[in-house]
C-alpha cells in the first residue's frame, strides 16, 4: 500500500496563498465591502483571556446537562448512526420540522410544516432570505440600531440598508411609514423591513402590539415583505407575551426566522425560515446550492432531545439564569454609570444598550476599557451610517453575575474618568456622581436629533 | 537563516500585525528561510535566548513594538533586527519628539501644542484652549501623541468640537497634541535603507474634503501609487522625506507621512514599522519602484544585516 507522506509544515504548503496581488484581479465587487476595519481589529483583542467580555453574545451552554448530551448521542449510535450520517433533505427533516412547530406554537404561531426550511443556524437564514431578494442597489430597511450580524450579510449582497429610528417600543413604525412615502416618491420599493421584534439584539426593545399591528397592516396594504428574526422570543424575564409578527399576519407577508441556539445551543447550528411558498421555493434554491442540507446529525440530536419533552423546562432554566444576570446588570449600570447615562432595561433577550453623554466616543472609549480588562460592541457596529458613536452593546447572557459586576464597574471607572474631563475641559467641572436613587423610567434612547 | 518574526502583542493595532506577521513569515519561507513565528508575549525573551535566531523581522506594530521597547530587547540580547533601532522608534512613536526633531533640523511641520491630562486636570489649561485655538485656527487636528494608526485622530471644525475631540484622543494616550489642519494633498513616502520608494497618494473617493471621517472609512479612500507629481514636487517632497528618515535616525525602512500644500511639504509624522499587509503602503510603494514582495523582505533583512546598521 502506498504510503502517504507526513506532512513537514503545515503552514509551507500555504506559502504564497495570502499575498493578495496573485488575486486581487478576480475578486468580485460584493468584496470590496467585506474588509476589515479599524473597529474590527479593536475588537480582537477582546479575546485575550484576562479581558471580561460583555461584548461577546453567548448564551451559557455550561448550563446544558452533559449526560442529557451524552445520553442522546449514544443513542443516536446505536440506532440510527447509518442514517445521521448520510446527507438529508435540502428543507430538512420532518422530525426537526415538529419540533420548531413545537417552539414555534410555544409562542402561538401554527406554520404549515410545508413553509419551513431547516438552515445552519439563523445566520443561514437571514442569508438565504437576502441571496434570494436582494439585487445590488436594491432598498432593505432596517431598525436602527440593527442586529451588528445581519450588516455584513447584507453589505455583501450589495443592498442600499436604511435605517429607522427604534425607541424604547421597539421601530418607530410611523417613522417607517413617512420613509416609505418618500421611497414611493423616489419611486423605489424596498425588497424588505428587517426587524427583531421581541428582545432586540441589541437595543434590548420590544416592539409594541399598536405598532406590531401597524407594520403588519403596512406589509399587508403595501405588499411588502417583513423578515421577522426572533431568536429570543422564549427568553422572556418579565412583562406580557407579545404576539410574533408571523402570528399577526398569519404568514403572507412576513417571512421568520428562528433558531435553536439561544434556546439550546449555537454550537448545533440549527435554525429555520418559514416563508410563503413561492418564496420557500427560491429559498431552498438557494440552500441547495450553499450547502445541499443542514446536518443531519445535529438535527438528529434536536429530535432525540425533544423527545425528552423537557426543553420547556431547560429554556425556563435558563429564563431564570439570565434574568438574574440581567438585574445584576442593571444594579451595576446604576451603580457606576454616571447620572448622564441611560440605558435599556430588557424584558428577554440577552442585551443591554447604553448610551453616554454625546461627548463619549465609544469606539474610543473601548481602546481605554480594554487597557482596564473590560470589552463591549461600540454602538457604531449596528449601524451602516456611523451613527450610535455614543452608545454600547452589553452582554449578560455569557458571563456570571461577579465578571458583570466587576465588568461593569470598570467600564463605569473609564467613563467616569471621561466625564470628569470633559468637565474640566468645558470649564463645568462635573464631577460623575453615582444615582442616588434607582432611576425607575430610564430613557434608553436620545430623540433621533441628538443622537 | 533563522528568521524569527515578532508580531502580535498587546497593542490596540494586533490585528494588522497579525496580517503583516503572517505575510511576512510567507515570504521568508519562499525565500528559503527557517521562520520562527513568536506572537510576543511574556515568554518573548526567553524564546529568543532558547531558538538563538539569526535575525528578528519585527512585524509589530503600535505600542510596545513600534515605539522601541522590543528593539531595546533585541539590542541587550545582540539580536540584529529590521527596521530602526530603539531610539529611532521611541521619537517617531512620540509624535512630540518627532515633531521637535523634525522642526531642529529645519523641516517644515505644521504648528502645534502638546498637552498631558495632568495639564487640564491639576493645572487649568483649558483656560488656554482659546488662545491656542486662535493661534492655530479652524479646523484643528486633535491626535494622541502615541500611536500609528489614525485611531483617535479627530478634527474639530470649531471651539465647541474641541473638548469631544480631545476626549476621544486621550482616550488612547496620556498626552495628546492639537495641530494646525493644512490643506492639501495627503502623500507617504517610504524609505528603504537610504533610498526613497515612490510616492503614494491617499485620494478621497466622495464627499468634500473636510469630510475627515470619510478619511478613515474603508473604500472611501483611494491609493495612487506612485503619485502624480511634477517632476519639482516630487522632488521637494522625496527630499523632505529623506531628510525627516535622518532626523529621526531612523534605519531599514520608515514611511513618512506628509501633506503637500500649496507652499510645500508639510511633515506629519513617521511610522517607525509601517503596515506590511496586503494593503499596506509599503508594499505598494515597493511593488511600485519593481520589488515584488519577497525581494522587499529580503531587502529589509540585508538592511537589518548590515554591519552599519547596529
Amino acid at each position: 500500500m502506498a504510503e502517504v507522506p507526513e506532512p513537514t509544515h503545515r503552514r509551507r504548503s500555504h506559502a504564497g496563498t495570502r499575498d493578495l496581488e496573485r488575486y486581487a484581479g478576480l475578486f468580485a465587487e460584493r468584496t470590496t465591502v467585506m474588509r476589515s476595519s479599524a473597529m474590527r481589529d479593536l475588537m480582537a483583542i477582546t479575546a485575550r483571556p484576562e479581558v471580561i467580555s460583555l461584548a461577546g453574545g453567548l448564551p451559557d451552554t455550561s448550563t446544558f446537562p452533559p449526560q442529557s448530551f451524552a445520553a442522546q448521542m449514544t443513542r443516536i449510535a446505536q440506532e440510527s448512526a447509518a442514517k445521521a450520517l448520510q446527507y438529508g433533505p435540502t428543507e430538512g427533516f420532518e422530525e426537526t420540522k415538529d419540533c420548531i412547530l413545537e417552539v414555534m406554537g410555544a409562542e402561538g404561531m401554527l406554520p404549515d410544516p410545508d413553509d419551513i426550511i431547516v438552515t445552519t443556524g439563523g445566520q443561514q437564514a437571514i442569508d438565504l432570505v437576502c441571496k434570494t431578494l436582494i439585487d445590488p442597489g436594491d432598498v432593505v430597511i432596517c431598525e436602527a440600531p440593527t442586529y451588528p450580524g445581519a450588516i455584513p450579510t447584507l453589505c455583501s449582497y450589495q443592498a442600499d440598508v436604511v435605517q429607522v429610528e427604534c425607541d424604547e417600543d421597539g421601530m418607530q413604525v410611523e417613522a417607517l411609514e413617512q420613509l416609505l412615502d418618500e421611497l414611493r416618491a423616489e419611486g423605489r420599493r424596498p425588497k424588505f423591513i428587517y426587524s427583531v421584534p421581541s428582545f432586540q439584539n441589541p437595543a434590548g426593545v420590544t416592539m409594541s402590539l399598536p405598532r406590531r399591528t401597524r407594520l403588519v397592516e403596512l406589509a399587508r396594504s403595501q405588499e411588502l415583505l417583513v423578515v421577522e428574526d426572533n431568536p429570543y422570543g422564549l427568553l422572556r424575564y418579565g412583562g406580557e407575551p407579545m404576539p410574533p409578527l408571523y402570528q399577526l399576519d398569519g404568514g403572507d407577508f412576513v417571512i421568520y426566522l428562528g433558531t435553536f441556539s439561544k434556546i439550546l445551543s449555537p454550537g448545533i447550528r440549527l435554525g429555520w425560515a418559514v416563508a410563503p411558498p413561492p418564496v420557500m421555493e427560491k429559498i431552498v434554491l438557494g440552500k441547495q446550492a450553499a450547502d445541499l442540507c443542514t446536518s443531519t446529525l445535529t438535527q438528529y440530536f434536536v429530535r432525540e432531545y425533544f423527545a425528552e419533552r423537557r426543553w420547556q423546562r431547560y429554556v425556563d432554566d435558563l429564563v431564570d439564569i439570565y434574568r438574574g444576570r440581567r438585574d445584576t446588570m442593571v444594579e451595576a449600570l446604576r451603580t457606576h454609570f454616571p447620572a448622564e447615562a441611560t440605558w435599556t432595561e430588557p424584558e428577554g433577550g440577552l442585551f443591554i444598550w447604553a448610551t453616554l453623554p454625546d461627548y463619549i466616543d465609544t469606539s474610543d472609549l473601548l481602546a481605554k476599557a480594554l487597557r482596564a480588562d473590560v470589552a463591549f460592541v461600540p454602538g457604531q457596529a449596528a449601524y451602516v451610517d456611523g451613527r450610535g458613536a455614543h452608545s454600547m452593546r452589553l452582554n449578560f447572557s455569557g458571563v456570571d453575575d461577579e465578571e458583570i459586576r466587576e465588568g461593569v464597574r470598570r467600564i463605569g471607572k473609564v467613563i467616569a474618568e471621561q466625564v470628569e474631563l470633559y468637565g474640566t475641559l468645558t470649564g463645568e467641572h462635573r464631577v460623575p456622581e453615582p444615582a442616588a436613587e434607582p432611576q425607575p423610567n430610564v430613557v434608553p434612547f436620545r430623540k433621533a436629533e441628538e443622537a | 537563516m533563522k528568521v524569527a518574526v515578532l508580531k502580535g502583542g498587546r497593542s490596540l493595532e494586533r490585528g494588522v500585525s497579525l496580517r503583516s506577521g503572517a505575510r511576512v513569515e510567507d515570504a521568508l519561507e519562499r525565500l528559503g528561510h527557517e521562520v520562527l513565528a513568536i506572537d510576543v508575549g511574556p515568554d518573548l525573551v526567553k524564546r529568543l535566548v532558547a531558538e538563538r535566531p539569526d535575525v528578528a523581522f519585527v512585524a509589530m506594530h503600535g505600542v510596545g513594538g513600534e515605539d522601541g521597547t522590543v528593539q531595546e530587547l533585541l539590542e541587550i540580547l545582540g539580536i540584529p533586527f529590521t527596521g530602526p533601532g530603539a531610539a529611532a522608534c521611541a521619537r517617531c512613536m512620540d509624535k512630540v519628539q518627532a515633531k521637535d526633531a523634525i522642526e531642529e533640523a529645519g523641516l517644515p511641520t505644521p504648528h502645534w501644542f502638546a498637552f498631558n491630562q495632568t495639564a487640564f486636570r491639576e493645572f487649568g489649561a483649558a483656560d488656554a484652549l482659546g488662545r491656542l485655538e486662535e493661534t492655530l485656527g479652524f479646523p484643528l487636528v486633535v491626535k494622541p501623541s502615541s500611536g500609528g494608526s489614525s485611531l483617535g485622530v479627530k478634527f474639530a471644525r470649531s471651539a465647541g468640537e474641541v473638548p469631544e475631540a480631545l476626549v476621544s484622543a486621550f482616550s488612547y494616550d496620556d498626552r495628546v497634541l492639537l495641530e494646525r489642519f493644512v490643506d492639501g494633498r495627503e502623500l507617504a513616502v517610504s524609505v528603504l535603507g537610504d533610498e526613497p520608494l515612490p510616492v503614494v497618494e491617499a485620494i478621497l473617493l466622495e464627499g468634500d474634503r473636510y469630510d475627515f471621517e470619510a478619511r478613515y472609512e474603508i473604500g472611501r479612500t483611494r491609493f495612487a501609487c506612485p503619485a502624480e507629481l511634477s517632476a519639482e514636487e516630487e522632488r521637494a517632497v522625496t527630499e523632505a522625506a529623506l531628510a525627516t528618515y535622518r532626523a529621526l535616525g531612523c534605519t531599514g525602512f520608515a514611511r513618512i507621512d506628509l501633506i503637500l500644500g500649496d507652499d510645500g511639504p508639510w511633515l506629519l509624522e513617521a511610522n517607525a514599522i509601517p503596515g506590511l499587509t496586503d494593503t499596506s503602503l509599503l508594499p505598494q510603494a515597493a511593488e511600485a519602484a519593481g520589488l515584488s514582495f519577497e525581494q522587499l523582505v529580503e531587502r529589509i533583512l540585508d538592511l537589518a544585516l548590515e554591519p552599519a546598521a547596529a
